[in-house]
């Protein structure tokens, strides 16, 4: 039970100001504009377009809104405070990793000499960046305990691509042409075997353990000679580190395979356990969740993978390199070197100012690390601990750095977990992920990060013990929440069965 | 560590509730031997702000940018353009900054709002009748371009103009890799006007009824503007879908946008609204298609509904699509997309505007002209391809262009792009850009050096 009082949700969280906003097209009067060129801007003759173009010429100008820069800065600005934010409160949502984005992180990718530097600078122009990216590759090859490492990934699923392309290219290059498939366990991420599939692989899926865990027996009898390899999330997602990993990897090994890791759960483990040392050969980072770029409701993320030596070869070129010099040491940008190369799955050199982040966060904390993992455990297993006497946890023992609820608690009463999910938005904080990982039974999975304090984790836990009362006192209440959200249950139904998806639609139809 | 808020007693607390005596304790899941090897992990002293300010300043000011005593003209691909401190400023609100994909619409009406608006500018700008979230860059949009159109044809042959960037070739040509045989072709283009033509594109098409789409770009490497009217016809009449891209969707500000000539897909590169070059990344895929082809397309989709209460809203849509909900049966792979350059693009498009706009393509298209012009006056160099160009054009040079802008270095000036490197016998030739942000003094002093650099 909780140490402290329950709190009702007007108690917490204030209904606030949030003004309704139209669309900005609906903003648009004619004549206005947020954007001034001036006389010393008009330096040159202006063109004749219209003889210039002659027919390519563009009679109708775009139907862009016309509105001046206060305009425009109050309608985001409004737009912006319907959003939950992790500056906003605990966004304890599953898998995501949604901890506190350090400030000093923007101003640093915000410096102009990285963030208006050409990608075709030359090599001698962008040294800082080359030495930045060559730098973040080490740092996360001794996080990951592998060799080598391309930052070229935008995102996890396209470093999971791209791992994917240096497993197919591994097994081609040693002329071994027949394995078409890729293990997946039923408990991972969707965009796991989505990669699989754009590799030109079928996916055989594997059904994991009550606890999300993969077996080696499972993996035996999959393993063959058409298995290319096998794709396993650790800590899996249902945040149990996968203890038999050393064994797996083995098998598939013995089997001719390769082992892919899929690392979004790296806040777990980080100096604790590094996977080239359980025998991975090829994992990736998501930097936006692990290392606290921030996910800008959306992205961009980053993506980067680390790779054994046998899989290096195949690496997305230009590859950074770094030649010791007389005075200081010299980084260029290698394409022609690496014969074997799988070639680039995107145009230059990955999200730059992305990883000008991920690489300052990795500089401030340097050795101090592990304890990013040993809060987030703590927080996590503390979670557990308290909110495991009120709701179900999907399976027993310790976690790791998120937790997994089943619906067995509440699912007699009537309530389901959309419900729950919903209702917490009442009381100020961001939903679990929910319904996810799918071999649990309305899973609602909490991971609080590190960067939560224990008052916020104590206010959470508050919260959906609060929400458990409800249920049980009257569960037809929890299916109109939230109550106090700025819209509420919206349609998805009809959002897609007939999509409206511009303004034009909006205003033709 | 200031990032970390719990202190000893706290810890102390949180353990007894756990039941455990130590954090390590908690770790027992992992075998001790992993944990020991995981110890050797050498990683650099911890740092505080002011020191690790010190040491990005310093990474940063070891580039060398544009501005002040440096002219630059290198575009290929990458166009220096304004960064309005409106949008700067917007970005860094946390509320769109730190929050996650908006997967639950009660408390993200922000972003799943502002993609709507993204997507209808998109639309409004190409004469696209839908445009998704965004993908990952414009050489990932058009690869997806050439999957999606596999897929709605149910063809094989994706044949690639050789004027598309040579980085989106190659990317395209990595996301086909794994596929059989040859299904990844290129064209080449006629060399007086550097545009596509349609009759050697079709004299070396065996068979149009392989061929699942025809790729281009407008403006094209080489800076030129594609006719594509031709093309389209003969393609609908072969059931071929024409996947335009572009690198600099400024350029539609005044010329007639790929969507207007009936193209089935526009795929391009969104990084030149306002956010920066930022050395290529991150970037904005931009995605647009027709309506009969929407459930096939990639990416995520906001739509337009309303809530329990009858009041208007948004919410990601058609997510079957998705891999979340189809996995391997998904239209793409793709999860996390490039969501924060979609709001900047859609707060850039509403800055300039309907006018703003066009006077901003009007400025780069006026600078490029007397960029080109002072070429040919001073050096005797007109423009190589004799066609309308936007804000980017090739110039020949007696000498190997990759002399040339070394040379340049030296005296601060990036002149311009060598296409030597995409083709060898282009090695006199030089790409060269003017936006908004080369003054003419700055636009005289490339000349001018590269002037003097020639002798």
């Amino acid at each position: 039970m909780s140490d402290q009082k329950r709190f009702r949700p007007e108690e917490r969280v204030s209904q606030g100001l949030k003004f309704e906003e139209p669309l900005i097209f609906e903003r648009s009067r004619p004549g206005k504009c947020g954007f001034v060129l001036g006389k010393a801007d008009w330096d040159v003759e202006p063109v004749d377009e219209v003889a210039a173009l002659g027919d390519l010429y563009r009679e109708e100008a775009a139907e862009l809104p016309e509105v001046t820069e206060p305009e425009v800065v109050r309608h985001f600005t409004r737009l912006s405070q319907w959003n939950y934010s992790i500056d906003t409160g605990l966004y304890p949502l599953g898998s995501c990793t949604m901890k506190y984005n350090p400030k000093v992180n923007e101003a640093m990718a915000r410096l102009p000499g990285f963030a208006r530097l050409h990608p075709y600078a030359p090599d001698e122009w962008c040294q800082g960046a080359l030495e930045l990216l060559y730098e973040l590759e080490r740092l996360l090859c001794a996080v990951s305990g592998l060799p080598a490492c391309s930052l070229q990934p935008a995102a996890g699923a396209q470093g999971e691509l791209t791992g994917l392309m240096c497993i197919r290219a591994y097994h081609e290059a040693r002329g071994d042409s027949e394995r078409t498939k890729i293990i997946v366990p039923d408990s991972a991420h969707g965009t796991n075997p989505a990669s699989a599939a754009f590799n030109g692989f079928s996916v055989v899926e594997l059904p994991s353990g009550p606890d999300g865990t993969v077996s080696p027996e499972a993996v035996a009898a999959a393993m063959d000679e058409t298995v290319a390899g096998l794709m396993i999330t650790n800590p899996n997602t249902m945040g149990i580190f996968e203890k038999e990993i050393q064994e797996i990897c083995q098998i598939v090994h013995d089997g001719g395979g390769k082992v892919y890791m899929d690392g979004a759960n790296m806040n777990a483990i980080l100096g604790k356990a590094r996977p080239g040392d359980f025998g991975i050969d090829v994992m990736h980072f998501n930097v936006h969740k692990t290392f606290s770029t921030p996910h800008g409701g959306g992205g961009p993320g980053g993506g980067p993978i680390c790779v054994g030596a046998d899989l290096e070869p195949f690496l997305p070129v230009p590859r950074i390199e770094k030649v010791e010099g007389k005075e200081s040491p010299r980084y260029s940008r290698v394409y022609d070197q690496h014969p074997q190369t799988l070639g680039k799955v995107k145009a230059f050199f990955g999200n730059f100012l992305v990883y000008v982040r991920a690489y300052t966060y990795l500089r401030e904390y340097g050795s101090d690390l592990p304890k990013v993992s040993e809060r987030a455990v703590l927080n996590a297993n503390y979670v557990r601990a308290r909110l495991g006497e009120t709701y179900h946890v999907a399976y027993p023992g310790r976690c790791m750095h998120e937790v997994v609820f089943d619906d067995s608690s509440y699912k007699g009463l009537g309530v389901s977990t959309l419900d729950v999910a919903k209702r917490l938005i009442d009381y100020g904080f961001h939903p679990p992920t929910t319904y996810f990982p799918l071999n649990v039974e309305g899973a609602l999975m909490v991971e609080p990060t590190e960067t939560e304090s224990l008052q916020e984790v104590k206010d959470f836990i508050a919260a959906m013990e609060a929400i458990h009362e409800e249920a049980e006192a009257n569960p037809e209440f929890l299916h109109e929440a939230p109550k106090s959200a700025f819209r509420v249950r919206l349609d998805e139904t009809r959002a897609a069965r007939k999509p409206v998806l511009t303004y034009r639609q909006f205003r033709d139809s | 560590m200031r990032y970390i808020p719990h202190t000893d007693e706290e810890i102390a607390e949180m353990l007894a509730a756990i039941g455990v005596e130590t954090i390590d304790d908690l770790f027992e899941s992992i075998p001790e031997s992993l944990r020991v090897a995981a110890r050797e992990m050498s990683l650099p002293d911890p740092m505080g702000e002011i020191a690790l300010t010190r040491h990005l300043e310093e990474l940063a000011g070891r580039n060398r940018v544009a501005g002040g005593r440096i002219d630059s003209m290198l575009g290929a691909g990458c166009y220096d353009h304004i960064v309005p401190q409106a949008l700067n400023q917007l970005l860094l609100r946390a509320e769109f900054l730190t929050s996650y994909t908006p997967y639950q619409p009660e408390i993200s009406q922000g972003t799943t709002k502002a993609i709507f608006e993204f997507q209808s500018m998109v639309a409004e700008l190409l004469d696209m009748p839908v445009a998704n979230a965004s993908m990952y860059d414009g050489a990932h949009a058009v690869a997806e371009a050439a999957l999606m159109s596999q897929r709605t044809t149910r063809r094989d042959q994706v044949w690639v103009a050789e004027t598309l960037h040579p980085e989106y070739r190659e990317v395209v040509k990595t996301y086909l890799g794994w596929q059989d045989g040859d299904r990844y072709r290129e064209f080449p283009c006629d060399a007086g006007t550097g545009r596509i033509d349609l009759e050697t594109l079709t004299s070396r098409i065996e068979d149009p009824r392989k061929v699942a789409c025809v790729v281009f770009q407008t403006p094209n490497f080489l800076g030129v503007f594609e006719d594509p009217r031709e093309l389209v016809a003969w393609a609908q009449e072969h059931k071929i879908r024409v996947v335009a891209a572009f690198t600099e969707p400024h350029a539609f500000a005044l010329s007639q946008p790929p969507g207007s000539f009936g193209v089935d897909i526009c795929a391009g590169e969104g990084i030149g609204l306002g956010m920066g070059l930022s050395f290529g990344g991150p970037a904005l895929g931009i995605f647009a298609a027709r309506e009969k082809q929407l459930r096939a397309m990639p990416g995520r989709l906001a739509g337009r509904t309303v809530d329990a209460t009858g009041r208007e809203g948004y919410v990601l849509t058609l997510s079957t699509r998705e891999q979340h909900i189809r996995r391997e049966k998904a239209t793409s792979n793709i999860c996390t997309n490039q969501g924060l350059m979609a709001l900047g693009a859609a707060i850039y498009l509403s800055l300039m505007g309907k006018e703003g706009l066009r006077e901003l393509g009007r400025l780069n298209m006026s600078r490029a002209a007397y960029a080109a012009r002072r070429f040919e006056e001073e050096l005797g160099c007109a423009p190589v391809y004799d066609a309308p160009f936007f804000n980017e054009f090739v110039v020949e040079l007696p000498r190997p262009a990759r002399e040339v802008i070394d040379a340049c270095l030296e005296e601060d000036i990036l002149a311009g792009f060598d296409l030597g490197s995409v083709r060898p016998e282009w090695s006199r030739q030089m790409l060269v850009a003017a936006t908004e942000m080369n003054t003419r003094a700055g636009i005289d002093r490339v000349i001018g050096t590269v002037k003097r650099v020639l002798g």
